[in-house]
């Protein structure tokens, strides 16, 4: 699928699908395109050329059938600040067609999965960021959705916060709901997507498993030095390890194995030698130019 | 009947502050009625065969209906759109914007038919309106504020910020409030304003809920339900055109 925005190409050219049941996530710097994406495929916005099938649904000719079954995270909570929890939910639930008796008879399960039990009448000012964000996810699943799309969802919050999230979202893939999720933090894809892909400059440009895409874009050992004459060092590093990059006042080696390097490191050098992650990749194929 | 759903949210929220609501919507009229009619009523003997005070009320009754369904669909509608992104929210629900169009225009000319209803009530309690024709009036003034519910929402899905509302206040609901025939009769205008007071809807209200409560039936009412009606179907028109644009980027 395409889509412009004037002359600003968005996503361009993005062709992907996910399996029922899969956590898939969508990886990218700011402006990347991943939002639009989310938007492409819900049907809120119309492509310039694609095709999208959301739950077998043509979209967006369909997306109101569709979107019966499927619940949605937005990136900044946009909870009603009149209501209740409660009121939130049952309010939400009548978006769906849903009768009242039936949302309320639901409501006592959300929020015990919400970790919000006993807040139901609770005003959503005195809630803190974490409990926004869990009772966002409790709301996108008033309708009992199939698929819940969820952009950046656990951005600003602490990591207390942020694991609770993660564990939730594992329970939702375990009742076997589909879970597609946008973000640039590359621990929460690592442990919770099944599949991602990494998008850039509104392409794709590459998918696979956290582990796959470890394999195949970098090597497995890093080590970062840096310190009083990491200048001088990475001259001698060069000749060690496959890859050799530097970024500030820190050099980055990549390789099979980077104990031959250790070794050459003296006192005034401080060094971190770690596995290669997801993030390595990401920073490997998207670079490290920022993105504003 | 989807839109119902968007209409309750609104409702919910007038529920809970329901107070404060009220006492906006009808404390300003209410005191301008019985302040201006009163007062300046007892300089004048008589307007078209009504004491001031039965013939202000009219007008006023149309006015505070205006000004509660453009004040809705304008800066709550704002508010709802654009600071608490509502209307995010409600897209992700099998909804569509023309849908949230509509169930924010009916809810506003909800919201104003009841401010519209109770200056009615305040009117016969104080003796103003003795016919039964005066409780046509009540469905009249909920067409009243259909027609600016919707005209305020195109307001509402142009604005890019709040300041934008004043000019349409200020360049054309006060005028108009001037030339429609609420503070004086409408004919003894130059013809050029005339004629622009009845291209526009409060003018018509007037002309309907006048006689009403003067105790009879208003002349060429099928023409100035038109007009209204006119200006409600446009407008829903015209706003869900703005929605749809500004909601697709």
């Amino acid at each position: 699928m395409r889509k412009s925005y004037g002359a600003l190409e968005v996503v361009s050219g993005v062709d992907l699908s996910v399996a029922p049941g899969e956590c898939f996530g969508l990886l990218g710097p700011n402006g990347a395109g991943k939002t639009t994406t989310l938007k492409l495929c819900l049907g809120l916005i119309e492509p310039d050329a694609g095709e999208i099938k959301l739950l077998g649904e043509p979209v967006p000719r369909r997306a109101r059938e569709a979107r019966k079954q499927v619940g949605v995270v937005p990136q900044f909570d946009n909870l009603d600040p009149d209501f209740t929890v409660e009121e939130n939910l049952v309010v939400y639930g009548r978006y769906f067609g849903i009768r009242e008796p039936q949302i309320r008879q639901r409501i006592a399960a959300l929020l015990e999965f919400a970790g919000l039990a006993g807040r139901g009448d609770s005003k959503i000012m005195t809630l803190s960021g974490g409990m926004k964000r869990r009772l966002t996810l409790a709301r996108a699943l008033v309708n009992d959705p199939q698929v819940v799309f969820m952009d950046e969802p656990t951005t600003g919050l602490d990591p207390q916060a942020r694991h609770l999230i993660w564990e939730r979202l594992r329970r939702l893939t375990q009742e076997g709901k589909t879970l597609v999720l946008t973000t640039h933090f590359m621990e929460e894809a690592e442990r919770l997507c099944h599949r991602l892909a990494i998008m850039d400059k509104g392409r794709i440009i590459a998918e696979g498993s956290p582990r796959a895409l470890i394999a195949e874009h970098i090597e497995p050992q890093v080590l970062e030095v840096h310190g009083l004459g990491h200048e001088q060092w990475m001259e001698k590093a060069k000749a060690l390890a496959p890859r050799v990059e530097r970024v500030g006042d820190t050099v980055y080696c990549y390789g099979e194995e980077v104990e031959p390097l250790l070794r050459t490191l003296s006192g005034e050098l401080s060094y971190l030698h770690r596995p290669a992650s997801l993030e390595d990749v990401f920073l490997k194929l998207t670079g490290r130019d920022l993105r504003d | 009947m989807r839109w119902l759903a968007v209409w309750r949210r609104n409702m919910l929220v007038w529920r809970k502050l329901m107070a404060a609501a009220m006492l906006s919507n009808l404390a300003d009229p209410l005191i301008m009625l019985f302040g201006l009619g009163y007062g300046l009523g007892a300089l004048l003997p008589s307007v078209e065969g009504m004491s001031y005070i039965a013939f202000f009320a009219a007008g006023q009754l149309c006015t505070a209906t205006m000004f509660t369904a453009s004040f809705e669909s304008m800066f709550s509608g704002f508010a709802r759109m654009h600071g608490q992104k509502t209307w995010d929210a409600i897209l992700y629900a099998p909804l569509t914007i023309d849908d949230i169009v509509a169930g924010e225009i009916v809810w506003a000319a909800s919201k104003a038919w009841l401010t519209g209803s109770t200056i009615l009530g305040v009117a016969v309690v104080f003796g103003l309106a003795r016919s039964a024709w005066v409780l046509l009036a009540i469905p009249a003034a909920f067409f009243v504020g259909l027609a600016f519910a919707a005209v305020g929402l195109i307001m509402c899905v142009l604005a890019r910020g709040w300041d934008f509302f004043s000019y349409y206040m200020t360049l054309v609901m006060t005028p108009m409030m001037m030339i429609s025939g609420v503070f004086f009769p409408a004919d003894q205008l130059p013809a050029p304003l005339l004629a622009v007071a009845k291209a526009l809807p409060l003018y018509h209200g007037v002309q309907i809920v006048r006689p009403l409560v003067a105790g009879g039936p208003p002349p060429d009412l099928a023409m100035h339900m038109t007009v209204l009606v006119a200006y409600a179907v446009a407008g829903y028109a015209v706003a869900i055109f703005f929605a749809r644009r500004r909601f697709a980027s």
